[in-house]
């Protein structure tokens, strides 16, 4: 029970208290960028929650198994950018090859997610809050799941936004930004969670 | 003349923060102050000009397919080097940089320019190029960590600035404040380039 109750409270912290997007300014680049259109940002969104669990599980195991017995925790970046960068590769060819429904879908998506701070973050952050394997895989999955609510949550604002009367120089970037600051607001009120 | 030009070029016309919004996840998350502002600026400006020397160096020598990880490789060592000797020589910004140091590997910023520019040109120019891109971006870290720590602290490099009477505007220094200044300061630049 208390195992459950641990993980519920992790759920709870990734996806609303500690959002990677809002509160960790993780991954703001295909925030902004991806989040145009609604079924874009859908596919974005789970290209991300599978990339970043993948990663947290791959990185946690190269951590443990191969960097530290080696003494080498120093080549930490490296290692877990190059991890991140062929696990993405992987991953598409496999899609590609078994699911080409799915490669159609998230296909454009993959490539950029190697340089999305959010994977790379969720890997140090693992590391650094010394989570154990399965814990390690659940930040992950939670961390892109919150990910995706702010995603789509931002896709179905901006869709609106688009027939919104406003200052031309406001349009585009400028106000995105600040819907993104109205909504940081809003979830600045699930950081009164006690447990 | 043009050498110069390549120099200044990031400053404003090219800034890669308000001009092209890149690197936008350091940019919201470290500006709470001015001093990590510059930290962050200076780190990422000496990885940019020492990645842009390298991949210029190097550039007929990488096959073209695998470039992309070939420059990631790069930018990650002189990663490492940066927060090894920030983590001996200034612990304290280390430490408030805290995760973003590592995370400057995924910076869109320096990749960009080794893409855009070091692999064409020659090293005196990439040279010039990193440092007007990395000052740019110190330059707007510094403006919008200034913004941020005048009104959610009343201070400014730790001093105060403003009277006793005024009342610091917290949410400033909050996530929320970050995202409405961002798109305010997009929003003016706009506003400037169309007059």
């Amino acid at each position: 029970m208390e195992f459950v109750g641990k993980i519920l409270f992790m759920a709870v912290m990734a996806i609303f208290v500690q959002n990677f997007v809002l509160m960790r300014f993780l991954g703001l680049c295909p925030y902004i960028g991806v989040s145009k259109k609604l079924d874009s940002a859908l596919g974005m969104g789970m290209a991300v929650i599978f990339v970043m669990t993948m990663a947290s599980t791959f990185t946690w195991l190269i951590h443990t198994y191969l960097l530290v017995p080696l003494h080498l925790e120093f080549l930490q970046t490296i290692a877990f950018i190059l991890t991140i960068a062929s696990l993405v590769q992987l991953v598409e060819m496999i899609i590609q090859k078994t699911a080409p429904a799915l490669y159609k879908s998230l296909g454009v998506f993959l490539p950029l997610i190697t340089t999305n701070c959010a994977v790379l973050g969720v890997a140090i952050l693992n590391i650094q809050s010394e989570y154990n394997f399965i814990f390690a895989i659940l930040n992950g999955l939670f961390g892109g799941i919150g990910f995706t609510l702010v995603l789509i949550l931002m896709a179905g604002i901006r869709e609106r936004l688009e027939r919104a009367e406003l200052p031309i120089s406001m349009k585009g970037m400028p106000i995105s930004m600040i819907v993104a600051g109205s909504m940081a607001l809003a979830f600045l009120g699930f950081s009164g969670l006690k447990f | 003349m043009t050498s110069l030009k390549e120099f200044t070029k990031g400053f404003v016309k090219e800034n890669p923060v308000f001009v092209m919004a890149l690197g936008l996840c350091p940019t919201l998350a470290v500006t709470t102050s001015v001093v990590n502002a510059i930290g962050m600026g200076l780190a990422a400006t000496f990885v940019l000009v020492f990645s842009n020397i390298f991949i210029s160096l190097i550039k007929n020598l990488i096959p073209s397919k695998i470039r992309i990880p070939a420059y990631i490789v790069v930018i990650a060592s002189f990663v490492t080097i940066v927060d090894m000797v920030m983590h001996a020589y200034l612990p304290a910004i280390h430490k408030s940089l805290g995760l973003f140091i590592p995370l400057i590997v995924v910076n869109c910023i320096i990749l960009g320019r080794a893409e855009a520019f070091a692999s064409k040109n020659n090293v005196f120019n990439s040279i010039l190029d990193g440092l007007g891109m990395g000052l740019g971006f110190t330059l707007a870290l510094v403006v919008i960590g200034s913004i941020r720590e005048i009104l959610g602290a009343g201070q400014l490099l730790g001093f105060n600035v403003l009277p006793e009477t005024y009342k610091p505007m917290l949410i400033a220094i909050l996530a929320p404040g970050a995202f409405i200044v961002m798109g305010l300061l997009m929003g003016l630049m706009n506003l400037k380039k169309k007059k």
